[in-house]
Parts: C-alpha cells; sequence; structure tokens
C-alpha cells in the first residue's frame, strides 16, 4: 500500500485519492482498432503487414439483451429467435465479412462480440494514467486495455424519425436492419415499408429484396428521389413504387406494426417500418476521450475535427470510415472507408515509430485520395422529416420513448409527468424564454425534460431533440451543442462493469467521499490538524 | 411577449445592490433569498447555471456535523413550496451495513443527529429487506433515519435560479468574471466578459474559482480542486424511500428509479485546469460498479447507462468558509468546501444574511471563518498530498496474466 504508507510518513500523498491506485489491464498492445467494417479491417490489415501487434474488436454479434434495448442500433424488436444463439451469430457476421479470414491469417488478434464502451487517456481534468485505456466487455465481462494508438472505426449510427406510432415494435432503424438481414440474418420481418427516398433508403429496400423480404414501398418526402439515377434504376427492377412527396400520418397496428398511412391517406400494409432517412457518424468514444468534434452537416452531424489521414486532435487517436463522416460516396462504394482505414494504419504506424514519417507519407500518397466528391445536403431531409412529422403528430408526438418526452414537454421544458408541479409555474417556462438567458444548450434540456436519459442511452432521440431545439430558438442545429457522450456508452450490468481484479489500494483506501477526518467531525468539535488523522478510520471508510 | 421579442435580449441595467459571482447552488440559494427579500441581486455565471458539481453530485440532505443541519432539516420538506418549482426533494435516508464494523459507523454517525434531537430506528436484516428489496441475503443491517432526505441536483439548481427570477432577479450566463474593482476598500464592481457590472455587496461563491477571484482582492482563499465521479443505471421498480446508501457509496434511487450512486478516489486538480468542456470519468467506475453490485446483489442485472463527473473544491479541514470579510468590507466569501447541494438551502439564507445584515441569526457560523486559516503553510496542498498525480511508467497499471 504505498499511498497510505507515504502519507503516514508525512510524504505528502493523499492515500483517499488517485495517487497510487492501479488498474487491472490485459497486456499491452500497441494499436487497438475499434470495429471491424471496411475501415476497420483495411486499417488493422495494412498495420500488421508492417508488423504492427494489433487488437481488432467488434461488437458484432449484439447481445440480445442489448438488441431489446435499441442498442447500439434501432432493432425495433425485429430479431427472431436465432440471436439467442450467440455463436451461431458469431459464425454468421464471420461469414458476412470474408476479409476477417486474413486478419486471422496474418496473426491480428480478432475479438468479435466485445464493445468498446470507454476510453481514458490523460486531459484537462485527469493526469492518472500511466498509458491511455480502452475500456472493452463482452456479455459476461469488462475489462481494461492499455494501447499507444487507437483507431476508430465505428461506422455509423441510426437516425431515428418519429412519427406517430414511431414507439411500436417494427419500427426500426437502417443500420439495425442493415445487421439483422446481412449479417445476423436474424430479421424476423416479412414485408416493409422504407422511409428515406436516399441512398440509405434506397440500399434498405435493395437489401431486403435480395434477402427476398417483400418492399410494400419506399417513402420520400422530399418531390425529387435523391438518390443516384443507377441506384433509382435497381428500385424500378426491383418493381419497389417510390413514393415521392409522402411521409407518414399514422401507424396502423395495435400492439405491433401492421401498416402506415400516408399524408395522402394512402395505406400500404406492412410488419416493419424502416426508418432510413439518414445515418449519423458514430463518435461516442472520440467524444469521450476529448477528441474535438465539429458539427458538419454535409457529414452527418458531429464528426471528430481530423486531417487527411484520419488524425484526431488527440495525436495517438484516429478516425476512419463512416464515424469519421458519412458521405453518399462512401456509403455506396465499401472501398473509400478501406482507403481510410489504410491511411490511417500507415499514420498511426509512424507514430508507432514503425515507419519513418516520411514512409509513411510516401505510401499514403500511393492511395486513392480521400474523397473529394460534393456532399449532399443531408440536413435538410432531416429537418423536412421532422416538420412533417410534427403536422402529423403536433406537440403529442414522442420525441424521447424510454422517457416518454413529448413536443410539447421539451418545447416547454416541463418536468417529467411522475412529478407534481403547479402548471402555473410553468406557463412563462419555455425554450423560447430560456433562449435569452443564453444559447440552448441540449445537456441542460436534457436534465430538465430527461429527454435522452433513458436506458437506450439518447440513440433513438439525440438528433431530433437537437432539431427541435434548434428550430425552437431560431438557430441551425449546428449551432446547438453536443450532447456529451459518457462512459459506460454501452449499458453494462453492474455486475459486468463491476472490477473482479480490484487491488489492494484500491480496496484498503476506499472513502466514499474525500477522507478529511475533520469534514466528518460533528462542528462543535474543534478540527484535528494532525495529519495523521486524515488515515484515521472513520464513517466514511467501509471497513472490510 | 411574443416570441419574437423574447429572443432578442433588452439592455438591462448593469449592476446590482448585491452581485454574486457563481451561479452554482449556493450563489442561486443566497441570491434566491435575498430575491425574497426584496434585495436588488444579480448573478453572474461563467457558464450555464448549475452546471458544475451543483448539478452533478448525490442529492444527499443529511448533513448532522454542519452547524446548518437544523436549518437544512428544517428547510428541504418546504423548498417545492417556497421556490414554486420541483426539486424531487424526499424525506429519510436509509443506512446499509454489510457488516458489524459498517453498522458500528452508521450507529456513531446517526448517533450526532440524535444528539441533536432527531430520530433514527435499527433495522434488522429482516425489515431492511423489507425497506430495500434490492439488498443482499447477508446483510448486517441498517438504521433508518426519520430525517436528512435528498433532492434532484440538476432540478434543484434550475428551480432557485428560475425561483430568483421569480422574485425579480437577475442572472447572467456565460459571463465570465476577470477582475474585481476595489475603491476605498470596498469592492464596487465586477469585471467579466460581458463587461462590468457594479455592485454595493459581492458575494463569491464560485466554487473552485473562488480562490481566483478572492486573489484579485488579495485575499488568500486555501482551497484544493478535485474531480470526483458517479455513475447512473437505467431505472428500476422505485423502492419506498429512494435515499438509501452504505457500502463505502453515497447516492439514492431517483423517483424515475435510477440508482445513482458515486464515492471512491477524488483526484485533485490544478487551479489552471479548470475551464474544460466537462470533468472526465475514469476506470474508477468498475470499483463504483463493483460496490453498488454489493450494496445490492439483487440489482447485479441492472445496467449502467452513465456516469459524470463534478469539480468540487475542499478547504484545509473540509469545513465551509462562509465569512463576512473585514477587508474588503463588503465582500462575503463563500465555499461549502465539497459538501454544497444538500445544505444549499440553508447556506444561502446564511449567506443572505452575511451579505446584508453581516451576521446569521440562526446558526453560529464563527468557527466557519476564514480567519482560521491564517498560519496555514503555503505549501499545504503539497503537504498533504492535494495536489494531481501522474504515474511514474507504468506503475499504476496491474497487467492481468
Amino acid at each position: 500500500m504505498p499511498g497510505a504508507s507515504a502519507a503516514a510518513q508525512g510524504r505528502g500523498i493523499d492515500p483517499t485519492s488517485i495517487a497510487g491506485k492501479r488498474f487491472a489491464t490485459r497486456p499491452h498492445v500497441p494499436l487497438v482498432v475499434v470495429g471491424a467494417g471496411p475501415a476497420g479491417l483495411a486499417a488493422a490489415l495494412e498495420a500488421a503487414r508492417l508488423g504492427i501487434a494489433t487488437l481488432l474488436v467488434d461488437e458484432n454479434p449484439v447481445g440480445a439483451g442489448l438488441m431489446g434495448m435499441d442498442v447500439p442500433w434501432h432493432f425495433g424488436g425485429r430479431m427472431d429467435a436465432s440471436v439467442q444463439n450467440s455463436g451461431r451469430l458469431i459464425e454468421r457476421v464471420a461469414e458476412s465479412r470474408p476479409d476477417l479470414a486474413a486478419a486471422y491469417e496474418l496473426g491480428i488478434d480478432v475479438q468479435l462480440g466485445v464493445a468498446a464502451w470507454g476510453a481514458f487517456a490523460n486531459g484537462p481534468t485527469s493526469a492518472s494514467y500511466a498509458r491511455p485505456i480502452i475500456g472493452l466487455a463482452d456479455e459476461r465481462r469488462s475489462w481494461l486495455q492499455t494501447f499507444d494508438c487507437l483507431i476508430v472505426a465505428a461506422g455509423a449510427r441510426d437516425v431515428p424519425v418519429a412519427f406517430p406510432g414511431w414507439d411500436k415494435p417494427g419500427v426500426m432503424g437502417a443500420r439495425a436492419f442493415h445487421a439483422l438481414v446481412s449479417e445476423y440474418r436474424a430479421f424476423s420481418g416479412r414485408r416493409l415499408v422504407v422511409l428515406g427516398g436516399g441512398v440509405v433508403g434506397i440500399q434498405a429496400a435493395l437489401a431486403a429484396r435480395r434477402a427476398s423480404l417483400e418492399v410494400a414501398g419506399v417513402i420520400e418526402v422530399d418531390a425529387a428521389p435523391r438518390a443516384p439515377a443507377a441506384l433509382l434504376e435497381q428500385l424500378r427492377a426491383e418493381g419497389v413504387q417510390l413514393h415521392l412527396g409522402q411521409s407518414v400520418r399514422a401507424l396502423r397496428g395495435k400492439a405491433e406494426v401492421e401498416g402506415v398511412v400516408l399524408a395522402d391517406g394512402a395505406e400500404l400494409s406492412c410488419d416493419t417500418v424502416v426508418v432510413a432517412v439518414d445515418v449519423a457518424p458514430t463518435i461516442e468514444l472520440l467524444d469521450v476521450l476529448g477528441c474535438a468534434c465539429r458539427y458538419r452537416a454535409e457529414l452527418g452531424g458531429y464528426v471528430p475535427v481530423v486531417d487527411e489521414d484520419g488524425r484526431t486532435t488527440r495525436p495517438e487517436v484516429f478516425a476512419a470510415g463512416d464515424c469519421a463522416g458519412v458521405t453518399d460516396a462512401a456509403l455506396a462504394d465499401p472501398q473509400r472507408a478501406a482507403g481510410a482505414g489504410r491511411r490511417a494504419a500507415l499514420a498511426a504506424a509512424a507514430v508507432l515509430g514503425m515507419l519513418a514519417p516520411e514512409q509513411a507519407a510516401s505510401r499514403i500518397a500511393t492511395l486513392p485520395p480521400a474523397s473529394r466528391a460534393a456532399p449532399a445536403d443531408r440536413e435538410g431531409p432531416r429537418q423536412r422529416w421532422l416538420a412533417a412529422a410534427l403536422a402529423a403528430g403536433g406537440d403529442e408526438l414522442v420525441v424521447c420513448q424510454c422517457e416518454d418526452v413529448r413536443v410539447r414537454d421539451l418545447v416547454g421544458i416541463r418536468p417529467p409527468r411522475y412529478l407534481k408541479y403547479a402548471e402555473a409555474a410553468f406557463a412563462g417556462r419555455n425554450l423560447h424564454a430560456l433562449a435569452v438567458d443564453g444559447p440552448i444548450n441540449q445537456d441542460q434540456i436534457k436534465r430538465l425534460t430527461r429527454a435522452g436519459m433513458g436506458q437506450c442511452q439518447g440513440r433513438r432521440c439525440r438528433d431530433q431533440v437537437q432539431s427541435l431545439l434548434a428550430a425552437h430558438s431560431n438557430v441551425s442545429p449546428g449551432d446547438i451543442p453536443l450532447a456529451s457522450y459518457r462512459a459506460p456508452v454501452r449499458p453494462l450490468p453492474l455486475g459486468v462493469l463491476a472490477d473482479r481484479d480490484e487491488g489492494p489500494e484500491m480496496r484498503d483506501n476506499w472513502s466514499a467521499w474525500f477522507g478529511i477526518a475533520a469534514q466528518w467531525q460533528p462542528h462543535w468539535e474543534k478540527p484535528s490538524d494532525d495529519p495523521a488523522q486524515i488515515l484515521a478510520p472513520h464513517y466514511h471508510l467501509a471497513e472490510k | 411577449m411574443s416570441s419574437e421579442s423574447a429572443l432578442r435580449p433588452q439592455p438591462a441595467p448593469k449592476g446590482a445592490a448585491v452581485v454574486v459571482v457563481g451561479g452554482g447552488v449556493t450563489g442561486l440559494s443566497a441570491a434566491w433569498w435575498l430575491a425574497q427579500a426584496g434585495v436588488d441581486v444579480l448573478v453572474l455565471e461563467k457558464g450555464i447555471v448549475g452546471w458544475e458539481a451543483s448539478g452533478r453530485n448525490g442529492g444527499g440532505a443529511t448533513h448532522a456535523v454542519s452547524p446548518l443541519f437544523r436549518e437544512e432539516q428544517r428547510l428541504w420538506p418546504m423548498m417545492d413550496e417556497l421556490l414554486g418549482y420541483p426539486t424531487e426533494y424526499q424525506p429519510y435516508r436509509i443506512r446499509v451495513a454489510l457488516n458489524e464494523s459498517q453498522l458500528a459507523q452508521h450507529r456513531r454517525m446517526t448517533q450526532l443527529a440524535v444528539s441533536q434531537g432527531f430520530e433514527t430506528e435499527l433495522l434488522d436484516p429482516k425489515a431492511l429487506r423489507e425497506l430495500v428489496p434490492l439488498v443482499g441475503d447477508t446483510v448486517a443491517g441498517g438504521i433508518f433515519c426519520r430525517y436528512g432526505g435528498h433532492a434532484n441536483p440538476q432540478r434543484t439548481v434550475q428551480a432557485y435560479a428560475w425561483a430568483l427570477q421569480d422574485r425579480g432577479g437577475r442572472i447572467v450566463q456565460h459571463a465570465a468574471v476577470h477582475d474585481i474593482t476595489l475603491r476605498n476598500g470596498r469592492a464596487v464592481s465586477v469585471e467579466t466578459s460581458q463587461g462590468s457590472f457594479g455592485c454595493e455587496a459581492l458575494v463569491l461563491a464560485a466554487g473552485p474559482q473562488t480562490a481566483l477571484l478572492a486573489g484579485r482582492l488579495g485575499v488568500e482563499v486555501p482551497i484544493a480542486p478535485a474531480r470526483a465521479e458517479m455513475i447512473v443505471t437505467e431505472p428500476v421498480p422505485v423502492m419506498r424511500h429512494g435515499g438509501v446508501d452504505g457500502g463505502g457509496l453515497y447516492g439514492r434511487q431517483t423517483l424515475r428509479g435510477n440508482l445513482a450512486y458515486g464515492g471512491g478516489p477524488h483526484e485533485w486538480l490544478e487551479a489552471q485546469d479548470l475551464q474544460p468542456r466537462r470533468a472526465a470519468t475514469s476506470p474508477v467506475m468498475r470499483s463504483l460498479a463493483r460496490r453498488m453490485r454489493d450494496l445490492f446483489p439483487k440489482a447485479a442485472h441492472v445496467r449502467v447507462i452513465r456516469s459524470w463527473a463534478g469539480i468540487v473544491e475542499n478547504t484545509p479541514d473540509g469545513r465551509p468558509i462562509l465569512d463576512r470579510l473585514k477587508n474588503p468590507e463588503n465582500v462575503v466569501i463563500a465555499t461549502m468546501s465539497s459538501v454544497g447541494f444538500g445544505l444549499s438551502p440553508a447556506s444561502g439564507r446564511a449567506i443572505a444574511q452575511l451579505a446584508v445584515d453581516g451576521r446569521c441569526n440562526f446558526a453560529d457560523l464563527r468557527q466557519l471563518d476564514l480567519a482560521r486559516f491564517a498560519g496555514l503553510a503555503a505549501d499545504w496542498r503539497e503537504r498533504r498530498g492535494w495536489v494531481p498525480w501522474s504515474p511514474s511508467g507504468a506503475d499504476n497499471l496491474m497487467v492481468e496474466s
């Protein structure tokens, strides 16, 4: 117990502080790659070929429990029973990604079904890490892994769009649909309606047809299609009808989805609605690490600030693929993400000393350049879908499913309904009034209304809450600061997150609050000025 | 008022009779009490009200060691009504003991409240399990405190802010104070990123920044900032009393059902490090999860969905400084030394009285004066180890085999 003995000898270590505490970690690896999609796999392969010992983790297949919570994507309860068999799902995921075989052959430590739930490194409010750490977990336990370089290739996440009835089972996201249909082969629906006539929507409809599912129609809020002609031609060839200038007025079905009613009154029967208006970059780990993020409407939302090679504002952390920005060109061509992964790996190799900087630069120069295609307008369609939803659902539209927050609660910054409060006191309290006191901050609204505080960790509401806050305070969505991500960025059971290898330094010096003896002495007693008192067993030490 | 005009801030009169620097829970409560008394009051906040540790804590309101304890207990049951906004205040506290040693500690601490006229009740394991179904089969017992309680910190800070605005008080957010102007031995104006605000009296309740600001007045306030963190789970069925803690943890079950708990190692910080977008959380959360699992074995399957950290300041003896200075004589220094939320109804009232009358009429604050630190060694933080710590080499890592 070095901390305690040093303090007892008056050498100035606070035993109840972080000083001298040790974290149990798995054997060090120079490079960790998060995400074994096109970008992450290409990055890991490139690094391994340079002789860099690499750990490649991917949370797929996601555990059935998390799928039920719509984490990390909006699964909408459309999993079949096979998701209970994680062994079989791992096989299916591996089959869906043939490049994984090459990774195994190169000696890459590939871990499927392992989620990255946190990342920790020295920064403005922490100086206590000998090395940067990533928190990993499977369904049974969590652990810590040190690294020198991290490449985040976490892909994209769903961007839900509310409409009346969107909280019913059977409404799901495009990313979740892709996982269930193309990777897990565990989709339980038969006939679907796709919302979104952009690349994401058309791709979802085509994936459904490839899986021999019926597509009752693709709905697009804009009057003109947003997808390239070639994709639209494929859709036509499949005989799928594109309903332009439409949105969802209502959902049919009591317990589950049975159909949708369009704005023009037409009805389409279906058992699943795939919300495929757009996807957004998955930046959770990057934000947790303190990498600077900026709102870039043309890249799908908040993205990490990166250079050409994916280097973030932390020199040891890189972002590659969709998590660095979503574009139609990259969605249509996985080779672009692979190129980004290779660039990040080469840049990381320079950081790791495995390549001289000029070697890395010359190899990067041989790769196809990063996308220069004119990015599509990603914000406009989302706003128009939201406007259509508001037109259909009004103030009663549910924005946050977990916490049952409706539009009127959000705009009126009302407390949750389980609290008693005087409605009159809130008469003048709303987003407009709050904006007078300063720019609206989504984290503040979250605390007041609970929108985003639920078990899906805000996944189903953060984007539309951001849009609504912007609309009601007359700013653009990018003016609403990023609602912060916090570890664990995947919900973990207490028994899984719990540190089973806690060291004696932690155990023996644990204090519920600062171990300051006089703080817990009654005020009528004179505070002791004996420094050794700090060590005195007192109320807040949990003795074993 | 149309929404259009509401969006255009009207030019407000600069300054007030009392300017409070710091829109945390202590400063807001002080300002609310002043506004209640009809005093022209203005709060200057560098960010958003209640943004730092005031809105990120365990929400406990059970502080029998404090000279403000009685007032804390008297006021909390009235706060929703007094403020006009919900704080989620719930009465009572249950201390859970996992073993006989913890039970003895709980007895000793709750005795401090009993000696002040409050009641407790010993709970045997069976009685405890009935009240707190999440505890395990081997629990040693508990103590039911017929005093104390807990509230929602985030909702409470906003309630103070709105209540003070309702009573004519003003809040200027995003106004970072960089200097205080003295004239004839009095603080006469506060210089901020939004201009100068005149004052007749000044309250410094700026949390960890209080020392820097007091330094502008030539007054040394010995405080050390540190980061502390908590975790919160998804909601579970609401227990009859949410104010349950023990086993080395502080915290509560919220009215929504989330279990929110903290404890364990804090991290001392340099004062100049205090402008982050947010305070980071750490792998200590795994030790928190372990203790939550031990405290509530029946909740081992419940998922942690969030963590958060706040930066708090401590004085050398861990007790508050609530003091009207001699020079400049119109300044009140207010730091609650990391235990501010629960005591805020009482501390705010005390601060308001200090600012207006120069003395508090309901509690003896003499021992909370600044003068008690007059002889403090300049290197007191180093001597205590209350300074940032960095591992050398890889010596804070235990590599698993």
